[in-house]
């Protein structure tokens, strides 16, 4: 009974003791942006490889995220006689909670674990502390173009994956089974808002950028130097992410939509 | 690993496509173009005994089509009346002086917009003018208590109460 | 104390350092100055703690207790910007080279001149290829480091770690898996710089004869202490058997062959419940 309550505070301790740790090294991490907007080509890089490399990803994905939507409101809506209203469930869904959560559960896969283990990689082979003794620090250098690469591809990933899931519900709605063109976009144009839509489903895959890109450079530089331990941080890097995006989805969601 | 130029490149097209793609989620998806053309957008005022669950940004619509939304709901503190104020797409300046407003739902349990009946004067509605003719929400509670109460009374009567609107509470 | 030297003769100096990792003291009163401009080398079997005194050194950890004293000024309580000062005129040659995977050679050798320095695109070139000629890689410019074989990249690492002319190298285990060719290239390596540079070498290793044959004077460490040192030729006839032991290669002395475990024939005779 005993071991179980010290088991207990220590996990408690050391999950405390983590948190505190990660947030300390976001600190460091963005006293490095100054110098990275001097060297942009620095962040160039990131961009592409955080970036670019999962756009393929993310299109193919919203693609048919979108075309299901499609399908499946089509078949809820018809009964009631609403398939006009099919633009507006495909935009609304996507807008406000997939194009966000899903964009950033794909990121955190491909690109999030990637920078966990490549991290981890490059501290267990000793070149962040090779780094430091040639005066250069790795968290600027190596950790602070990386976090804000991840930042902003965020935003732009989730809009393209909102915009190619529009595609593809109206590809499915109005291509295949026949809704009313006009009725799809201009139901759609009148119901979703720019600002409550649109405006705060940006702002909820800016917020999962950041979290999904902190957790996942943070297990890489806390990872444990062996390949062993590279291999679980990546692991905790995907899995805490996913439970962070969707913790925070819900916060998001209750804040922004939730009031009225 | 690409050459550098290549990577430019790449990033370059990568920002333009989320660039567009959120463009085409504010223009082609969302409202921000009628938003947008507020600026030069007209302004009429309804008086209403009950609106209901009538919301800011309800379209405001004619025949079925949106000409415009409604911009502000307050209180008149006098009159017990809600006042909605609206503002009309400057396209649709030829709404008759005496057309009426009601408070209307989309579907069975949607969400309820201003539907405009034009009437048949010559003088237009312009920037500021009140609509006179106004129905009030039908709220289904009180449909239902009215047809209960009805009821109740056996019909000997007739229907007691006016016509006219719903009462306040 | 060491070399007899005057004290500005000594460009490192180790007083009284204690150092734990956990509950276990690595080092434990540990004494020591590094001569300029001489080869010192530092002994123990693995895992005494000889790569985390070059970190010690380097500033990368703090000691519990003692002093490190580098060039005049104590390592542990520098603010970051001076120790990033200091850092920059001492190289070190990582065990593993711990070059970055994603340059290739030519850009690894180039990285410290691009970070520390505004230096024109055609002088770093120069640079560049000077220190990589130095080590015999200048071919090698466009290889990435996966493609580089352990001795390379050990090579290579070295190239980096004088490209900024620092005044002292530290090398961890320069020796440790290489080809007796490749051995020989490093040996030769670490001596020429030493002369020509006027460096001040510290060289970290287990293995004996190497290190003897360039190293002018020895430390040998071990569960947290000095145990010996000396010239090579001093070392070499020591009468320490802990010396003998290490220097001989024995299996068994003062080192105990058998990690400390109970009595053989009480541990085989009363098997766990
Ligand atoms: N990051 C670390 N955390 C905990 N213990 C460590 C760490 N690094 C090294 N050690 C321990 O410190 C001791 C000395 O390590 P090290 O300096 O690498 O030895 P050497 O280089 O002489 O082989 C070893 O017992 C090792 O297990
Ligand atoms: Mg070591």
């Amino acid at each position: 009974m005993l071991a179980l309550f010290q088991k207990l505070g220590y996990t408690t301790l050391s999950t405390l003791q983590k948190l505190g740790r990660a947030n300390l090294f976001i600190l460091h991490v963005v006293t490095g942006l100054p110098e990275i907007l001097t060297r942009v080509r620095l962040l160039l890089v990131q961009v592409y490889s955080v970036g670019v490399l999962t756009v393929l990803l993310v299109s193919i994905s919203g693609l048919f995220v979108g075309m299901v939507l499609g399908l499946q409101g089509y078949n809820v809506l018809s009964d009631f006689g609403a398939e006009q209203t099919l633009g507006v469930m495909v935009a609304a869904s996507l807008v406000r909670e997939l194009g966000p959560v899903v964009t950033a559960l794909l990121f955190s896969g491909r690109a999030g674990s990637a920078l966990t283990a490549e991290i981890g990689l490059m501290k267990a082979t000793e070149q962040l502390s090779g780094m430091e003794m040639m005066a250069v620090d790795p968290v600027k250098r190596i950790i602070a173009p990386r976090f804000f690469a991840g930042c902003l591809s965020m935003p732009l990933l989730a809009s393209l994956f909102s915009m190619i899931g529009v595609m593809g519900g109206y590809f499915v709605g109005v291509g295949l089974l026949g809704v009313d063109e006009g009725a799809f976009w201009a139901q759609m144009k009148s119901r979703i808002d720019f600002y409550d839509d649109v405006v705060n489903g940006l702002i909820k895959s800016a917020v999962f950028g950041v979290i999904v890109t902190w957790i996942a450079v943070f297990e890489g530089y806390d990872a444990v130097p062996t390949s062993e331990g590279v291999s679980r941080a990546t692991t905790r890097s995907v899995v805490y992410s996913a439970f962070a995006v969707l913790g925070w989805d819900f916060v998001l969601t209750a804040l922004m939509f939730g009031g009225d | 690993m690409q050459s550098s130029k290549a990577i430019e490149i790449w990033v370059g097209l990568f920002v333009a496509a989320g660039l567009i793609a959120l463009f085409f989620l504010a223009m082609q998806v969302s409202n921000l173009a009628e938003l947008k053309s507020n600026g030069d957008s007209y302004r009429i005022v309804a008086r209403f005994e009950n609106i209901g669950s009538l919301r800011v940004r309800a379209p405001v619509s004619v025949a079925g089509v949106t000409v415009g939304r409604v911009s502000a709901i307050s209180f008149d503190n006098q009159t017990y009346e809600a006042v909605v104020e609206m503002r009309i797409d400057p396209k649709y300046d030829t709404l008759p002086i005496d057309t009426s407003a009601s408070i209307l739902t989309a579907g069975l349990l949607g969400e309820q917009y201003i539907g405009l009946t034009p009437g048949g004067a010559e003088e237009h509605l312009t920037d500021g003018d009140e609509i006179e003719l106004t129905q009030s929400a039908i709220v289904l509670e009180q449909v239902i208590s009215r047809f209960l109460f009805n009821k109740a009374e056996g019909g000997d009567k007739g229907s007691g109460s006016n016509d006219g609107g719903t009462p306040t509470e | 104390m060491t070399g007899g030297n005057a004290d500005d003769e000594v460009l490192v100096s180790i007083r009284n350092l204690v150092f734990s990792r956990g509950s276990r003291k690595i080092f434990d009163g540990v004494d020591l100055d590094i001569p300029r401009g001489k080869i010192t080398a530092i002994m123990g079997p693995s895992g005494t703690g000889k790569t985390t005194l070059l970190k010690l050194i380097g500033g990368q950890l703090r000691p519990d207790s003692g002093t490190i004293t580098v060039d005049g000024r104590i390592v542990h309580e520098l603010s970051l910007g001076r120790l990033y000062e200091l850092r920059k005129k001492i190289g070190m040659l990582f065990q593993t080279g711990a070059l970055l995977t994603d340059l290739n050679v030519f850009e690894n050798v180039a990285f410290p001149l691009r970070e520390h320095t505004k230096l024109p695109e055609s002088m770093i070139r120069t640079l560049v290829l000077m220190k990589l000629q130095a080590v015999g890689l200048r071919g090698a410019r466009d290889l990435m480091p996966a493609q580089l074989s352990g001795g390379m990249a050990r090579r290579v690492a070295l190239a980096r770690a004088i490209t900024l002319d620092p005044m002292m190298i530290l090398y961890d285990e320069p020796f440790t898996g290489q080809d007796p060719i490749s051995m020989g290239v490093l040996v030769k390596l670490i001596r020429d710089l030493n002369r020509e540079l006027g460096l001040t070498s510290i060289v970290v290793s287990h293995d004996v004869e190497e290190t003897a044959s360039i190293a002018d004077y020895i430390y040998l460490i071990s569960e947290g202490k000095v145990v010996g040192q000396g010239t090579p030729d001093a070392i070499r006839h020591s009468e320490s058997p802990w010396v003998l032991q290490f220097m001989e290669g024995l299996a068994d002395g003062p080192v105990p062959f058998h990690y400390p475990a109970p009595d053989y024939a009480a541990d085989l005779l009363n098997p766990p419940a």
